[in-house]
């Protein structure tokens, strides 16, 4: 295995995403694709830490650990607030409550 | 690069970024409203007065630069401050003075069920605008945005109907797009250059496509995040259903320091990636966002709404600073104008707020009769509007006054235009609020005696008027102001390239 195939599934997962967020009307599903997108994200630092001459760079490492964290909890956030305006409106989708 | 910073620096920047943070887990463990509430009060006067020696060490010494953890300058992560970092401390530190215990009082006056949540969630906020402002390291600002937006959904949350939480869900899910393509280009800086530390990057980012995307992606993703035309679609719904008070740190504080990045970002490390056009097309979208936030501002019927609007039109000015950058005079325009508009902004929330408390609504021809039983807030209204607006003699029309200098200094006189009808329209939308509150009530017996401006608590009068003369009396201040203001040394500041 050829080490572009890593930087191209990680380009093809952010698309992915993209086209989720965009496309999808139920939260929980642009939830996920926002997530793609991270983790997407994700594996092309991961695969940018190889190879250098000096072993593998620490800092995307490091970066993908604090992303990860980030993410878990905007993830964790974003779902309460999903269930939240679940039992508040019955409504999965945004375009469906109108203010006031 | 890195000045010597004494103790004193090294503390306020310390306390600017800590004492927030340290205070709202305090809140959390201990939620006694009284107690967060002075402490908050002391918090801000205290970071007021530490303030004052940090101007004067960048005014001496220029852009100061520490770098945190005593590592050295690639890996640390640097705070990094200039005079448009101070602009936004300043502006950061002055609203927590005057929001808090408006905030307070007001969420205790209209018996909201979670008042004492509020002190934690602003202190939040408070710690990742500070860092926003202060950070100079890309994926550090990532981390910061993401706490920023947590902080400020949570605010809009607050708003409890339904309508509120959607408006929190939408605006999460632009928010969580944003950072998503903010990381995705530092992503590729770092891929490219192998750099996050801003004030170094500005030296090895030229125009090679990486960096290209990676700027347009950071774009992007700020600009969803500081709802700038047209990606706005989120503020106003958002501002007009998250309660008044938490309306006023949205719109004068969190979008403020969405675009505060934004100039940050071009004028900073990616300078040497764009061109004079890609500048004037910036300059565009801003002015675009001048006029459509305006003419929309104008046809709203609830005075939240409008202002919420007019945020969107305000925030465009800012973005005039990059095809107007090698003038001096536009930056000390631009600082000017985020801290006088931030001061106002948040004035003209906070006298809306209590005209809500009176009406129960914020629905302009509910309005009739206002210029009686709340005259103070009235004024409010008026002198704060007057200063977004730009009229003189307020610090807004300093603002605008160096920006249409600037403009007219370096030839880009279509600007100038944008800026006289942005004005002009900003004075329509305000006048507006004030015509409907003079017109003769049909039905007196409507208003609650009780909320009438005398029966206020004092907590909520003097908060607007403060923020009402502040915005004025920058008017009075711009000479004395301006070599604070002053960008001693372009190039630093546009990364080196003698742009």
């Amino acid at each position: 295995m050829t080490p572009i195939v890593f930087p191209v599934t990680a380009a093809l997962l952010f698309a992915i995403g993209l086209y989720g967020v965009l496309t999808r009307a139920r939260l929980i599903q642009r939830l996920l694709a926002v997530n793609l997108m991270a983790s997407a994200i994700f594996l092309f630092l991961i695969v940018t830490s190889t190879g250098g001459p000096h072993g593998p760079d620490p800092v995307p490492q490091a970066m993908v650990l604090t992303g990860i964290v980030v993410a878990l909890s905007t993830m964790a956030y974003a779902l309460v607030l999903i269930r939240h305006l679940r039992v508040l409106t019955r409504a999965e989708t945004l375009e469906s409550i109108v203010d006031d | 690069m890195t000045e010597a910073i004494d103790g004193l620096t090294a503390g306020s920047l310390t306390a600017l970024i800590l004492g927030p943070l340290i205070l709202a887990l305090v809140a959390v463990a201990l939620p006694r409203r009284r107690l967060i509430d002075s402490a908050v009060m002391l918090l801000a006067l205290l970071l007021l007065a530490l303030l004052l020696p940090l101007s004067r060490a960048v005014l001496t010494h220029g852009p100061l630069v520490m770098d945190l953890g005593g590592h050295d300058a690639p890996i640390a992560i640097p705070l990094y401050v200039d005079s448009l970092a101070l602009g936004m401390l300043w502006l950061l530190t002055l609203l927590a003075l005057a929001i808090h215990p408006y905030a307070s009082a007001w969420l205790q006056r209209s018996d909201h069920p979670h008042a004492d949540d509020y002190p934690a969630l602003w202190l939040v906020l408070w710690t990742g605008l500070n860092s926003l402002v202060l950070s100079g390291d890309l994926f550090n600002l990532y981390v910061m945005l993401e706490v920023t937006t947590l902080g400020a959904v949570s605010l809009v949350m607050l708003g409890q109907s339904a309508g509120a939480v959607s408006a929190a869900a939408r605006y999460l899910f632009f928010a969580l797009v944003g950072s998503v393509l903010f990381l995705l280009g530092t992503a590729l800086v770092y891929a490219d250059i192998g750099l996050l530390y801003m004030p170094m990057i500005a030296v090895h980012a030229d125009a090679s496509p990486a960096i290209v995307v990676a700027l347009l992606a950071i774009t992007a993703g700020v600009a969803m995040k500081a709802a700038l035309f047209p990606l706005h679609a989120w503020l106003p719904i958002a501002h007009a259903s998250a309660p008044t008070p938490a309306s006023a740190v949205l719109s004068a504080a969190v979008a403020t320091a969405g675009v505060y990045l934004l100039l940050r970002l071009w004028l900073g490390p990616f300078a040497g990636t764009w061109t004079i056009t890609t500048a004037q097309g910036i300059g565009v979208i801003g002015a675009a966002g001048i006029l459509y936030g305006s003419a929309q501002a104008l046809r709203q019927q609830r005075i939240k709404v409008i202002v919420a609007y007019s945020t969107v039109a305000q925030l465009g000015y800012l973005l005039l600073l990059v095809p107007l950058a090698q003038s001096p005079l536009a930056w000390q325009g631009a600082v000017y104008h985020a801290v006088t508009h931030g001061l106002a902004k948040a004035g003209i929330f906070l006298a809306a707020g209590n005209l809500i408390l009176a009406i129960g609504n914020d629905r302009l021809e509910n309005l009739s009769g206002a210029d009686q039983f709340a005259a103070k807030n009235l004024l409010v209204i008026g002198i704060a509007g007057a200063a977004v607006a730009g009229l003189p003699p307020t610090g807004g029309f300093i603002a605008k006054w160096w920006l249409l200098s600037a403009a007219l200094g370096q030839g880009q006189w279509w600007w100038v235009a944008v800026i006289a009808v942005g004005s002009l329209l900003a004075a329509a939308y305000v006048f507006r609020i004030l015509q409907y509150a003079m017109r003769q009530p049909e039905n007196r017996a409507e208003i609650d005696p009780r909320v009438r401006d005398q029966s206020l608590p004092y907590a909520l009068l003097w908060p607007p008027a403060l923020l009402a003369a502040l915005a004025l009396g920058l008017g009075f201040s711009g000479e004395l102001l301006a070599p604070f203001l002053q960008v001693t040394d372009l190039s630093p500041a546009l990364g080196g390239t003698g742009r």
